[in-house]
């Protein structure tokens, strides 16, 4: 089932109303998403990406715009009429009821053409519980399960309807790091094998990256980038992308586009032809450095890093935006540990010139 | 811990509530104990020299007197009566406060009001409630009809004789759980919505994602997350209700039951203050253990029960 979200905006009315001030939690957000797909929802806190998610869900009402599922227009459908399933942050759920009965729920609502009989019931809750692999706890109750459990119970709840979208709010923040990282496989191999589409939102890139086929970057309720996650990666259209994605982040420096090159502290480190001169914002992932005697851009170094595989090095120049200068590089280079500065040469596609106002990308 | 040094200090700070609990509250307890078992005990009897041996004739004696067990009577039907209701009616009052949004907060105080207001005087708005005679202006006796009375007459019913003179034992009943039902109210709501606003609101919102019926909502999310505060309310409701005797009198007044039949409607608690009355210490005090054993094994049987259905 594809979701089509067309001009989608939400406004909050203020708190107070003295200052009313209302605060636009999505703004005019256009985009489809394909059947099938694992999408994630990503950006800072306050970005609108839950609010995008609850109006996919049908639990708040868009202000303006239009949702559709494959042909349907659903904006105006409740969210029990969607054929959807949410997962919530902190799972909601019912701490009286035992886990069969938590996923018993939703189907035991079902009435007149859609009601199962008591077997099927059972069994379409066991289906659902192999699936997230927690058939052997179904008779606890939530409370005396961890938390990696629990989110499957979770999941398994939404799934048991066999729902058109399967919606999840940050579905793995409650979760330890150990967890996080077998959770998000977890999560990937159950979309994988119900082929439901499938909408997350998180706030951590790295999970959006490791397991979307693609990711939405929002920021202040305005959509930023879409993409596969490895090309908005590559590919930034605005520093803020270029510095929401990636660890260690983007390295970010004061520079200038004189001539036709890219200059940071007036050594020109990459060609830009046919950019007009202007200064501008130059962002420079930690992977798009090689070291180089000769190299054109010189930096103090205070601090290598041996992460075994890479090594990183920390250095210090006048013009960089972050306090340091992290590059990676790999471990078989020879450094000189001891040495005042570092001279690097910077990889042209690794390398991406903001425009110092907007912040827009200028492409070359 | 507090340091062995210090502890001094702590007792120092503790010493006042320790007195006053001692003096008024541990001492007449023991002393219950004591009178209770000393057969025919009358304190002035006692302050006189005289002295009592020791045994169960008091709760015999208690056990045997009809005026007891009518008290106890009334008192259980009391209890049995305005517990369930109250409970009920203040659960589906707090759950519409809860749901409402203009005029919550303006709501919740009028319904509060009764809990600030002393039980005595409501009892006399009760009483002219549910009376049927009044003064005419020129000073005769007439039939004036409360407006109970006047709201069953409106759609063409019978007056009742609610609890004047000659009125019947189970008419005076309903006057009395309407009132005690309404007077319990405030509390059990204000309680109840305190519950029901601390529920996670992620739990209706995961209802309504699946579909479910609002009566399912209710008896399937509510009341279960609500059970907790549901005990909690029967259970000081059943021990508020063995106690029950001001409610009489603010309604009745001393005669704790209609002019025909002064008594009828006395309780247990009122049963224990006649006895002092009449200087009968012994009775009183086994009355009282008597009370205190019933209400113990009433609050040990919601426990249990609550223990079952109680979720958390």
């Amino acid at each position: 089932m594809k979701v089509v979200l067309q001009n989608l905006t939400k406004i909050f009315p203020s708190r107070d109303k003295k200052s009313g001030k209302e605060v636009v939690a999505v703004n005019d957000f256009t985009f489809e998403i394909p059947d099938g797909k694992l999408i994630g929802l990503l950006g800072p806190s306050g970005c609108g990406k839950s609010t995008t998610l609850y109006m996919i869900s049908g639990l708040q009402k868009p202000t303006s715009g239009k949702i559709f599922f494959g042909e349907d227009d659903v904006t105006e459908l409740s969210t029990e009429n969607r054929g959807i399933g949410l997962v919530f942050q902190n799972y909601a759920l019912y701490p009286h009821m035992t886990v069969k009965q938590n996923i018993l729920f939703p189907l035991e609502n079902l009435k007149g053409a859609d009601r199962l009989t008591k077997e099927e019931m059972l069994k379409r809750a066991h289906d659902a519980a192999a699936l997230v692999q927690i058939d052997d706890l179904m008779d606890r109750k939530p409370n005396e399960l961890s938390g990696g459990q629990q989110q499957r119970v979770a999941i398994a709840r939404a799934l048991v309807k066999m729902p058109r979208v399967l919606l999840l709010d940050e579905p793995l923040s409650n979760l330890d790091a150990r967890l996080r990282l077998q959770t998000r496989e977890e999560i990937r191999r159950i979309q994988k094998e119900t082929g439901i589409t499938t909408v997350f939102v998180t706030h951590d890139q790295e999970e959006a990256m490791s397991i979307s086929d693609m990711i939405v970057v929002m920021k202040l309720g305005v959509l930023q980038q879409i993409g596969k996650p490895q090309d908005v990666y590559d590919d930034p259209v605005n520093l803020f992308v270029a510095k929401f994605l990636g660890t260690p982040p983007i390295n970010v420096l004061e520079g200038e586009v004189k001539g036709g090159k890219v200059c940071i502290g007036g050594a020109a480190v990459a060609e830009a032809p046919g950019v007009a001169d202007q200064p501008v914002y130059i962002g420079i992932r930690p992977e798009g450095f090689e070291l180089d005697a000769n190299g054109a851009l010189e930096c103090k170094l205070s601090n290598v890093e041996v992460m075994g595989r890479d090594v990183s090095i920390v250095s210090t120049h006048e013009s960089s935006v972050n306090p340091v200068i992290r590059s990676i590089i790999d471990a078989d280079y020879a450094i000189d540990r001891e040495a005042e500065t570092v001279r690097y040469n910077i990889k042209p596609h690794k390398l991406f010139v903001f425009n110092k106002e907007t912040e827009e990308r200028i492409y070359f | 811990m507090v340091d062995n040094k210090h502890q001094w200090k702590a007792w120092l700070y503790l010493a006042p509530a320790i007195v006053l609990l001692l003096v008024f509250t541990v001492w007449p307890i023991i002393n219950t104990l004591l009178m209770a078992f000393q057969n025919g005990y009358s304190a002035n009897l006692a302050l006189a020299g005289k002295t009592f041996s020791f045994g169960i004739e008091n709760f015999r004696k208690v056990l045997s007197y009809k005026r007891f067990t009518d008290c106890l009577f009334n008192t259980m039907i009391l209890c049995v009566a305005t517990v369930p209701i109250s409970t009920m009616l203040a659960l589906l009052i707090a759950v519409a406060l809860n749901s409402i949004k203009p005029l919550q907060r303006t709501l919740q105080t009028i319904f509060f009001l009764p809990y600030v207001t002393n039980s005595i005087a409501i009892g006399m708005v009760f009483a002219a409630m549910f009376n049927i005679i009044g003064l005419r202006p020129d000073g005769a006796m007439a039939d004036t009809w409360g407006i109970i009375n006047n709201v069953i007459m409106f759609f063409g019913g019978e007056p009742v004789n609610w609890m004047n003179a000659g009125s019947g034992y189970w008419p005076n009943i309903v006057v009395m759980v309407v009132y005690i039902v309404w007077n319990a109210l405030p509390f059990k709501i204000l309680v109840l919505l305190g519950g029901l606003q601390s529920i996670n609101k992620q739990y209706y919102d995961a209802a309504k994602v699946d579909g479910t019926p609002r009566r399912r909502v209710f008896s399937k999310i509510t009341v279960p997350l609500l059970s907790p505060m549901i005990a909690y309310v029967v259970i000081t409701g059943f021990i508020g209700g063995f106690k029950e005797y001001s409610s009489i009198v603010g309604v009745f007044g001393e005669t704790m039951g209609p002019v025909h039949d002064a008594g009828r409607l006395n309780t247990m608690v009122g049963f224990i203050y006649d006895s002092l009355n009449t200087r009968a210490h012994g009775t009183a005090s086994a009355a009282a253990l008597i009370l205190f054993l019933i209400i113990l094994a009433v609050t040990m049987v919601n426990l249990q029960v609550s223990k079952k259905r109680v979720h958390f």
